[in-house]
């Protein structure tokens, strides 16, 4: 169902990635060529552009330290009343903090056992040609499709017959489905990046092949290991339907399931949504742009936004 | 360990083991002494995927073919008797095959909405990833320019990619807001009337869509400005020696070479938006009145709110995952007959 060659084309992709965006691009296009109005369209558009990208996170972040009743005013402001009332409420009188701790424990359970299970296979799939391999590789290609719609169900009814509805565990048993396969996908593409050589020279030194992985790889894809991590982290943290399915309680939701409460049908709190949404982006944004430099390498090879 | 424990992985090529001659067993024999040690690598992997995937997934195209739902899902029926015993009598009313019922029903409109869903689906896979690529694609040629400030721009840019997609989701619901929504109290200052968003479906879909673009865009333009900086430069030199124009540059050089990248990112945004869940389920919610559900959203509904009905939510599963593997495979075919191979 594959060729061979579908899988060495998404390395191409992760070529000279974007993280030389400093330095020179390759075409000559010397500046004098282009006129003012050019640069000024030019400028002019990336300028909007990045407007229209900012403008709602600075939007929810302004409003977040808005009163209730501001917020429903139909005046436009950009400031009022600035207090952090938002935030106290949302720090000490919701369940807000145990959600964020679930979330995290999801996700950092998620992260450890996505990479641990998947760095080997990552590693046989870059390094040896086994029979099964290429089947392997597809079968992780496909796992990526699956749509949320058909393992739900089945998991959990799965679940429900191991008394595990409603507990942290179920959730990672339910993100390692996408995690794993992703990881092992991603990690494959960086140890394609490390030279074969160094495992030629390990073996002659008599190192067996799960020492030269251990001693000799790994630690050269550190940076890679890095990045996958960050990114299933991120993707189990930001998961929500299987979230809202699993978890019945209030103080065992995830931040997803949670924040919902904030807007129901009628009446809905936006002050306490909006300071919980800045609480939750910020550490979020930071492990983003922290991975962000060296996450398009591994990406486009799969991935599991959503 | 002996050769029998390591079969070949299901995917692998179908080997014929069921004559097993001596020469074969041989054969095998061999294969493993080689790739024994790759075998132990993948197999934990392959064992979290059998279970987990492989396992569930058989079950659910089984629990598609019953009518399970949470009034029949106990095989038995158990009351408590004086004394604290139990007894159990087999539930008459448990769930049952029923063969293809789900699909006739399902397809043919008797239950769900399945035509309305597969619907708004196609509406919005094709317009976010229409504008995702257009968009992408256009802020990535201008950001491989030289020019000051590039390095700004390129970060300000990949920040709605930072932000979870539910907290997008409400964030953009509450930019559209009917009552308190910025959008609303903007539009008069433009000489227009609030628009009651959730009131119709296309502006249902407008408001979900808005917030797909927004938060898909910058994977696009990093991916494809990726591509575009792989794109030797000598092609474009040659291409100004012979007097190309600017647009002509672009559609002989640019696109062709760009032509890897995005074949991959829209077969991927392609199944990414089809499953987006969350920004359908927070920002229309559905309304009105279901009109804007898509077959993801669609599916979780009928599994999990009212009275679950998870068989005819396996069914949709099955469904959406035959159309996916469909796209997929058609996707690939054109590519090859246009000589790309993905």
């Amino acid at each position: 169902m594959s060729s061979p060659r579908a899988i060495e084309v998404l390395p191409e992709v992760a070529g000279p990635g974007p993280d030389r965006g400093t330095g020179r691009t390759k075409q000559v296009r010397r500046r004098s060529q282009r006129s003012p109005l050019a640069s000024l369209a030019l400028h002019g558009t990336l300028a909007l552009a990045t407007f229209i990208a900012l403008f709602p996170v600075a939007w929810v972040l302004l409003s977040s330290f808005k009163p209730a009743s501001e917020i429903r005013s139909s005046q436009i402001q950009l400031i009022a009343d600035p207090s952090l009332d938002n935030y106290r409420q949302v720090l000490f009188h919701t369940n807000f903090p145990s959600w964020f701790l679930n979330s995290v424990i999801v996700a950092a359970f998620t992260m450890v056992i996505g990479i641990s299970m998947s760095a080997l296979a990552g590693y046989a799939m870059s390094r040896f040609n086994f029979p099964g391999r290429r089947g392997l590789m597809w079968v992780f290609l496909l796992t990526q499709m699956f749509p949320v719609a058909i393992l739900i169900v089945p998991i959990y009814t799965i679940m429900a017959k191991l008394g595990l509805i409603d507990t942290k565990a179920s959730l990672v048993i339910a993100y390692c489905t996408v995690a794993v396969p992703f990881c092992a996908w991603m990690l494959r593409g960086y140890f394609d990046t490390i030279p074969k050589e160094l495992d030629e020279a390990a073996a002659l030194d008599g190192l067996g092949p799960f020492r030269t992985f251990w001693r000799v790889v790994l630690p050269l894809a550190r940076p890679g290991l890095a990045v996958t991590a960050f990114y299933t982290f991120l993707t189990a943290w930001g998961e929500v339907a299987y979230a809202i399915a699993f978890m019945q309680t209030d103080d065992h939701y995830t931040l997803g399931a949670g924040l919902q409460q904030f807007v129901p049908q009628f009446q809905p709190r936006w002050e306490l949504l909006t300071a919980g949404a800045v609480l939750i982006t910020i550490p979020a944004g930071l492990v983003f742009f922290i991975a962000q430099k060296h996450l398009v390498a591994g990406l486009t090879a799969g991935g599991t936004k959503g | 360990m002996s050769v029998t424990d390591v079969t070949p992985e299901p995917t692998a090529p179908p080997e014929p083991g069921t004559r097993r001659t001596r020469r074969e067993r041989g054969r095998l024999r061999r294969s493993f002494d080689r790739h024994w040690y790759a075998w132990a690598m993948v197999l934990p992997t392959v064992a979290v995927l059998g279970l987990l995937v492989l396992f569930p997934l058989v079950q659910g195209v089984y629990q598609s073919f019953t009518n399970l739902n949470e009034s029949n899902q106990r095989s038995e029926i158990c009351t408590k008797v004086l004394g604290g015993a139990e007894t159990c009598t087999p539930n008459p009313h448990a769930a049952k095959f029923v063969g293809l019922d789900n699909y006739i029903d399902v397809l043919s409109g008797h239950r769900g909405q399945f035509w309305l869903q597969f619907s708004n689906t196609l509406v919005w896979t094709v317009s976010c990833v229409v504008l995702h690529f257009a968009i992408g694609l256009g802020l990535a040629v201008m950001l491989n320019r030289n020019m000051r400030g590039r390095a700004f721009y390129r970060v300000a840019l990949i920040v709605p990619w930072a932000v979870p997609a539910f907290v997008a989701a409400f964030a953009w619901r509450f930019l559209f807001d009917q009552q308190f929504g910025l959008i609303n109290a903007v539009l008069p200052h433009l000489g227009l009337d609030p628009v009651e968003w959730y009131a119709n479906r296309w502006t249902s879909l407008f408001t979900a869509i808005t917030t797909n673009v927004w938060l898909g865009v910058p994977f696009m333009m990093v991916a494809l400005l990726g591509g575009l900086q792989a794109i030797p430069g000598e092609l474009y030199e040659a291409a100004e020696i012979d007097g190309a124009t600017p647009w002509q540059r672009f559609v002989n050089i640019t696109l062709p070479g760009l032509r890897p990248v995005s074949s991959t990112v829209i077969l991927l945004g392609t199944i990414w938006t089809f499953n987006m869940f969350p920004i359908i389920y927070f920002v229309t919610r559905g309304q009105p009145a279901g009109q804007t559900e898509i077959l993801v959203t669609g599916a979780f509904r009928a599994a999990f709110e009212g009275v679950r009905n998870y068989s005819l939510a396996a069914t949709y599963g099955v469904l959406i995952l035959s159309m996916l593997t469909l796209y997929a495979g058609i996707y690939r075919r054109v590519l090859a007959k246009q000589g790309e191979v993905f």
